[in-house]
């Protein structure tokens, strides 16, 4: 069975800057992978990579099978199957919540208004956002904007989602609705790169998760053996730093 | 009418990425410096004087005509800027999120980045229109019979300055309505915006 994504030596500069260099890294289908690692480590840049946001300097990468890195590739085929969700939400505040939804099932895949509403609708009432799909996104709290942005990646039902920190941006007493969310995602078997600060759902909902340090994959394993008996320095320095801080 | 879809044409030219696009852009760069920096009624009068004299025979020789084509002319240089700036005010990740949804550039632009970009400079455009609207004044110099050209004729005849006054209450008839339509649309959507901050 191929992968359904791989990295294959990843390298990506943003001028002098080496973000990240050389990221190997396969998920199966049906896989969760947390990425963690100090800020400026490279989860973000890694996963707008993935996403062809960000274009690369060397390396490939893959999703099952096709090389999306390839010349010639369309990029919007490629997105349309790779769903990402960001830090800051970055919904469209001029467009009803249903709209927001809707415009990519509608514009990037051609699907019917009705047919793009049928789904879009399906999905805001199995995530608890029924009664929010005419509202405007700036009237929604931090953590249904983020479920909405959620719901706008997965109404394009996508082979993939990437997960850039999508909970930092959020009151604490807010994260958990969202974490929510991508629990039952994880058990509804959606393969997904999460990239986040919350280490405790990282071991809770991982199958794998991977240390970035300084642009590279420093450790990867299980995340009982990552939380509990990391191998690399770096990786035990950054632990400590969390459970010092009480993040853990 | 014509001056809001030029302009855009033009933000939109100017906001095109690549070398691919950079004669366009170059064009609209260059039109737009070179009908802002020349005082209106310049244009107005190498139109409105040149045009007719140059003796084609298609061309309209009507002084109205080549008045609202100079208005026309320099009002899309200023308005495209006003567009322009909304445009880069929209921020980028807003341009990101919908091409992560597989969007093209063109559908980003018209769904996601126009509709901002044209909320926010709303206001600054109807300012510009004021400003047109004021205008229309120096088309009096072709000899295109408009209001204060009216009242000079007005006054001329009859020694009398009232006519300027009268000329002059037209214009602030017609701008002072559009400055508190201007008004009116700024505080509604600040209304709006604080609206979304309490909910």
């Amino acid at each position: 069975m191929t992968a359904a994504l791989e990295i294959r030596d990843l390298h990506k500069s943003f001028g002098k800057l080496e973000v990240l260099q050389g990221i190997d890294l396969d998920v199966a289908e049906h896989e969760v992978v947390c990425l963690i690692g100090a800020s400026g480590s490279g989860k973000s840049t890694l996963l707008r990579c993935v996403n062809l946001l960000e274009p690369i300097d060397a390396g490939r990468i893959s999703v099952h099978g096709e090389e999306i890195t390839a010349r010639g590739v369309d990029v919007n085929r490629v997105r349309r199957r790779i769903g990402i969700v960001f830090q800051s939400f970055n919904l469209f505040p001029h467009m009803s919540v249903l709209r927001n939804v809707t415009l990519g099932p509608r514009k990037a895949l051609g699907l019917s208004a009705a047919d793009a509403e049928r789904r879009g609708a399906d999905l805001l009432d199995r995530f608890g956002l029924a009664e929010k799909r005419g509202e405007y996104p700036d009237r929604l709290s931090g953590g249904q904007q983020q479920r909405v942005a959620i719901v706008r990646a997965l109404a394009m039902q996508p082979d993939l989602l990437l997960l850039d920190e999508v909970t930092s941006a959020l009151d604490p007493e807010l994260v958990a609705e969202v974490l929510g969310v991508i629990r039952e995602l994880a058990t509804a078997g959606m393969t997904m790169v999460i990239a986040t600060h919350e280490m405790g759902f990282a071991r809770d909902v991982a199958h794998r998760v991977c240390f970035l340090d300084a642009g590279r994959i420093l450790e990867q394993g299980p995340p009982h053996e990552i939380f509990s008996a990391p191998r690399e320095e770096r990786t035990k320095q950054f632990l400590q730093r969390i459970v010092d801080a009480g993040r853990l | 009418m014509f001056i809001l879809v030029f302009a855009l044409v033009l933000a939109v030219l100017r906001s095109l990425p690549g070398p691919v696009f950079f004669p366009l852009r170059a064009l609209a760069i260059v039109y737009a410096d070179f009908f802002r920096g020349v005082p209106t009624i310049l244009v107005i009068a190498l139109l409105g004087f040149g045009a007719p004299g140059l003796g084609v025979s298609w061309m309209p020789t009507s002084t109205t005509f080549w008045g609202i084509v100079s208005l026309v002319l320099v009002y899309t240089a200023y308005v495209s800027e006003v567009y322009r700036a909304g445009i880069e005010s929209v921020h980028p990740s807003q341009e990101a999120a919908a091409r992560s949804l597989g969007l093209g550039r063109g559908q980003t632009l018209r769904h996601v980045v126009l509709p901002q970009a044209v909320r926010r400079v709303i206001p600054p455009l109807l300012n510009d229109f004021i400003g047109l609207q004021k205008d229309t004044a120096l088309v009096g110099v072709l000899g295109a019979v408009e209001a204060f050209n009216q009242s000079q004729i007005d006054a001329a005849a009859s020694f009398n300055f009232t006519p300027y006054v009268a000329a002059a209450a037209l214009f602030v008839a017609i701008t002072i309505p559009l400055a508190r339509f201007t008004d009116w649309l700024l505080a509604r959507d600040r209304r709006r915006q604080q609206a979304g901050r309490l909910a």
